[in-house]
């Protein structure tokens, strides 16, 4: 029997799969695009990544981003407060918006890879398996976090010229938070997710 | 190129765009539920050139008023000011900050522009049943759903601003109608990106009965 086939999921090619080395990449012989990737324990490394994210998630959202000092006083202000204050300033959407791409779609992404990733680590297969599988690649491309943290950081500097700026906890909680979920991306492979959850489900019915 | 290639759909399987999953295609259907991961199967997203271009036109009417109204209100004792995009870039240029005037200007007028001439382009060789350059729009497609994201900039540097400045007795900024009008061009670009099939690209022939 030869490999498995998989097709493109840009031009729907179909190809055999192929080994790959440590860390390499399966990219589509006609259109380019990734198909896949390997890489050794991709999943334990996932699985750290994300408590790891959780933590610096909550952090991001508990403390205040950015303080400005004048005239011996700190206003300070956290992420929910900006959601707040568009809100409360008639721009629904537009809160609306900040809120979806900064705070719920992150924490779906995050809460979803814990849900998937913890059970299967511990070798059981997490009720509603698929359902929360689509839940997380429906919500990847919404979650800005490190579009947000330039936002911060050109604010910063539009700022600066009105008052000391303080940086608060969640800014350094943020920038870490945003390599750290950018390190998710990198490493996640939904394909030996998939393998990882047949494979328990074969030996368990 | 070789001559012979088979594309999923040319031999009857679906692939699951959500899980990756292969699956046949029942005989007389023309959906189906994916085995594995139980997302719906459709062998090219449908209707996705008549549904892109819906979305593209609502982005690109609202891209005027997203660059022409104002995204700021800033009152001060000195008096009351309006910002468009425009010259917050502007402000950034002449106060020495050139490369955060050239981050503003890619990321929320180039990129949004670019991505909707973009998404034309693709749109019209696709319905051409164009041949011409399959790979180069192929990676023209990667790159509009990879930069897009970029745009929801100047919405945020509205949001923590206007939320810091709030505040102060000094001066209070207010955001202007133009960041609605903004965060709807991203929004909708994104998602016309999103209904976009790049399949197209390759078999344009398919997608009539889309």
């Amino acid at each position: 029997m030869s490999a498995p086939l998989i097709a493109c999921h840009e031009c729907d090619l179909l190809q055999r799969e192929v080994a790959l080395p440590r860390g390499g990449v399966a990219r589509c012989a006609r259109c380019g695009a990734e198909l896949y990737r390997s890489h050794p324990h991709g999943m334990e490394r996932t699985l750290a990544l994300t408590a790891g994210a959780i933590v610096l998630f909550v952090l991001a959202n508990s403390f205040p981003i950015i303080g400005l000092q004048l005239e011996g006083q700190t206003i300070q202000t956290t992420l929910y407060n900006t959601v707040r204050t568009l809100w409360d300033e008639d721009m629904k959407s537009v809160a609306v918006l900040v809120f979806v791409t900064t705070i719920a779609m992150p924490a779906l992404q995050l809460s979803a890879l814990a849900y998937l990733l913890f059970p299967l680590r511990l070798g059981r297969v997490p009720a509603h398996f698929s359902a929360v599988f689509r839940v997380l690649q429906t919500v990847r491309p919404w979650g800005m976090v490190e579009v947000f943290m330039l936002g911060v950081l050109v604010s910063l500097v539009k700022l600066a010229h009105l008052a000391g700026i303080v940086p608060g906890v969640a800014l350094w909680s943020f920038a870490a938070l945003m390599l750290v979920m950018a390190g998710i991306g990198a490493v996640f492979d939904a394909r030996g997710l998939w393998a990882r959850a047949s494979r328990l489900q074969g030996a368990a019915p | 190129m070789s001559a012979k290639q088979a594309t999923a759909a040319s031999v009857g399987l679906l692939n699951c765009h959500i899980c990756g999953q292969l699956s046949r295609l029942k005989r007389g259907l023309h959906e189906a539920c994916c085995p594995r991961c139980g997302s719906a199967l459709h062998a090219r997203k449908p209707n996705s050139i008549p549904r892109t271009w819906a979305l593209l036109i609502a982005a690109m009417i609202l891209y005027v008023p997203a660059n022409l109204l104002p995204m700021m209100h800033t009152s001060s004792l000195f008096g009351s000011q309006s910002d468009t995009i425009m010259s917050g870039v502007v402000y950034f240029w002449t106060t020495g900050s050139w490369y955060l005037a050239l981050i503003i200007f890619f990321a929320s007028i180039m990129v949004p522009l670019l991505k909707m001439l973009a998404l034309m382009v693709l749109l019209v060789s696709v319905q051409r049943s164009s041949r011409w350059q399959r790979e180069q729009r192929a990676r023209l497609y990667r790159l509009v759903e990879f930069v897009g994201r970029w745009s929801m900039l100047d919405i945020y540097v509205v949001a923590v601003i206007v939320a810091l400045v709030q505040l102060k007795a000094l001066a209070t900024i207010q955001p202007g109608p133009g960041a609605i009008a903004f965060g709807a061009v991203v929004v909708l670009t994104m998602f016309a990106a999103l209904t976009f099939d790049p399949r197209l690209i390759w078999e344009p022939q398919r997608e009539s009965h889309g």
